[in-house]
């Protein structure tokens, strides 16, 4: 193990280096842990006077200017409130869930490149870890809702193995995209591998499917069957008050913006942008990008309504796995041909490198794999509008038989 | 002797999970509880690979074994409402029970024997064949590597799943066909 930075200071001053080592390592992991925890504090403030803007309220705006200070407030009332929990839950795993769900997204956050220079760990399985470690939300949730002991709580926990687990399958198809272009499944190479080019321009399709499964994961609408307000009151957080129902909400606010992040790794360049390149511009850029798919899925949230489990269902086993695999499929296929013509950059090995490539190298592959994207969009979006003016069709249908019926009576 | 480095205190914390994971499992009388246990359990077993410099099957271990395999679990106990209360003792098990105590003292003993007997024989350096992840899809499938294990592997997945759709097969199908 490398010994530099902060760990050498400290050995130079007498510490043991093994305990150097581990107290800057410690430190590093504390940093990385309190950047989501104290932005989730903002997030909720942005979210709330979002959606009152698009539902034509003025949002929070009483505690501090434009209602800055009321997330504070939130979380002293929050803090101070009657902790309960019911007589006949599991209160070990009652416990324990809570933790677990907000940990599930901060360890996210241990693999997120921000600057060329500053990150948690540089992991060679970064895409494999975010993917392991998202899974463990589906488990707080599930331990939530049965530990809890309600009818709701399990209604709603019943919700998330089908939903999560079965959005689980187009997001990671999805991730292999970049994965594939970047030849690598550390975060760091991907970001390194759109200096020239962003995914986005590559795989505008992979980044959409990508999109729309981690909305469904992070249970917003039009997904939000796990905690259906009207169906199951709350779902599997019904019986949780004060700060542990605190924390299940903090988590859920604090994925969305991690979704944005990860969607600025993998697709939109990380902290690359035309012209200025410093590093803690890096870091500015990364947070500007990744605000811009935040916003889209709170302004999905705030206007869709909800679906119905079986809609839900049908549109990811029949429409999103099914085209998430085809877009594998074309991409590496096309990748191969490409390679053959020689419009891919290569290095001496062979093997596809983009992290040292021009735009303009660039450009031939990525209009072949934008147009390729676009003509694998054009049949179904042409199936879907005609499958939608059939269903209303029948139901117009439908809906006059049964006039006519009641007529006749 | 043993060295107290960092890396030996997150072994003796892994190992607690592994086998305290384990403990919980067997003797949790609650079996959504029993579940949680064995996913403390497979956590620990991932840290190991962690420390042996194998990273890719760590986050297969927690992807796969906590975040599939673990998940269907809870979900079958939840189903199954009433096995959360287990009340039955079996108390007749006594031969396999005893099996098993012989299984694991050849094990113990096969195991910590060499490594303390001081035989250099059996004191096995890291497998140089596994560097990184394309190393380990090349290992899998090539014929040097480990293909035969992996093919036999699989061979005993298919079966395990056609003995689950024997074993699970209703019997009154077939007689209501006739």
């Amino acid at each position: 193990m490398d010994c530099t930075g902060l760990c050498e200071v400290l050995t130079q001053g007498g510490t043991d280096p093994g305990l150097a080592q581990f107290l800057s390592i410690l430190i590093g992991v504390v940093l990385v842990v309190s950047v989501p925890l104290v932005t989730v504090i903002f997030l909720i403030w942005i979210e709330r006077k979002i959606a009152a803007r698009i539902q034509d309220r003025i949002g929070p705006n009483r505690v501090g200017p434009f209602g800055l200070v009321q997330t504070f407030a939130d979380l002293i009332k929050l803090l101070i409130k009657e902790d309960i929990t019911p007589a006949s839950a599991d209160r070990l795993l009652y416990n324990a869930a809570p933790i677990l769900s907000l940990a599930a997204v901060a360890l996210i956050w241990a693999v997120v490149p921000f600057t060329p220079y500053h990150f948690g760990v540089d992991l060679e399985i970064g895409a494999l870890y975010f993917v392991a470690v998202a899974s463990l939300g589906t488990l707080a949730i599930m331990t939530a809702g049965w530990a809890s002991n309600n009818k709701y709580a399990l209604l709603g926990a019943f919700r998330v193995v089908a939903l999560l687990v079965s959005y689980e399958i187009p997001l990671v198809f999805a991730l292999l995209v970049p994965v594939m272009l970047a030849g690598s499944m550390s975060m760091f190479d991907i970001v390194n591998a759109q200096a020239g080019m962003w995914f986005v321009f590559m795989a505008p399709l992979a980044m959409l499917l990508f999109f729309i499964s981690s909305q469904a994961e992070t249970g917003r609408a039009p997904f939000d069957l796990i905690e259906a307000e009207s169906e199951l009151v709350a779902g599997f957080n019904i019986e949780y008050s004060g700060m542990k129902f605190g924390m299940f909400f903090a988590a859920e606010f604090l994925h969305v913006f991690t979704n944005g992040v990860l969607i600025t790794v993998l697709f939109l360049g990380g902290w690359y942008f035309p012209g200025w390149q410093m590093p803690l511009i890096a870091f500015m850029w990364l947070g500007l990008k990744a605000f811009i798919p935040y916003f889209i899925s709170l302004w999905i949230r705030n206007t869709v309504p909800r679906l119905r489990i079986d809609q839900v269902m049908r549109f990811n086993w029949f429409f999103l796995v099914p085209l998430s695999i085809v877009n594998v499929l074309v991409l590496a296929f096309l990748v191969m041909i490409l390679k053959e013509i020689g419009w891919v950059p290569v290095d001496e090995t062979g093997a596809m490198a983009l992290a040292d490539a021009t735009f303009i190298e660039l450009l031939p592959m990525t209009i072949v794999l934008f147009i390729s994207n676009v003509l694998i969009c054009l049949p179904i979006i042409n199936r879907l509008r005609r499958t939608g003016s059939d269903d209303r069709v029948a139901d117009e249908q439908r809906a006059q038989h049964a006039i006519a019926h009641a007529a006749g009576d | 002797m043993i060295q107290f480095d960092f890396s030996t205190i997150a072994f003796f914390v892994f190992a607690v999970l592994t086998l305290g994971g384990a403990l919980g499992v067997v003797t949790n009388r609650n079996l959504f509880r029993g579940t949680i246990w064995l996913m403390v359990s497979l956590f620990g077993v991932a840290g190991f690979y962690v420390l042996l410099s194998a990273p890719f099957l760590a986050a297969v271990q927690v992807l796969v074994y906590i975040g599939a395999i673990a998940i269907l679990f809870t979900f079958a106990v939840m189903l199954t409402r009433s096995l959360t209360r287990l009340n039955v003792r079996y108390t007749r098990l006594w031969p396999s029970a005893l099996g098993a105590v012989l299984l694991f003292a050849m094990l113990v003993i096969g195991v910590i024997w060499p490594v303390f007997g001081g035989n250099e024989m059996y004191s096995l350096p890291l497998s140089d064949v596994v560097r990184t992840t394309s190393d380990l899809g090349v290992a899998l499938v090539s014929g040097e590597g480990y293909v035969l294990p992996f093919e036999v592997a699989s061979l005993l997945l298919t079966g395990a799943m056609i003995g689950a759709i024997v074993i699970a097969r209703d019997a009154d199908e077939e007689e209501l066909e006739q």
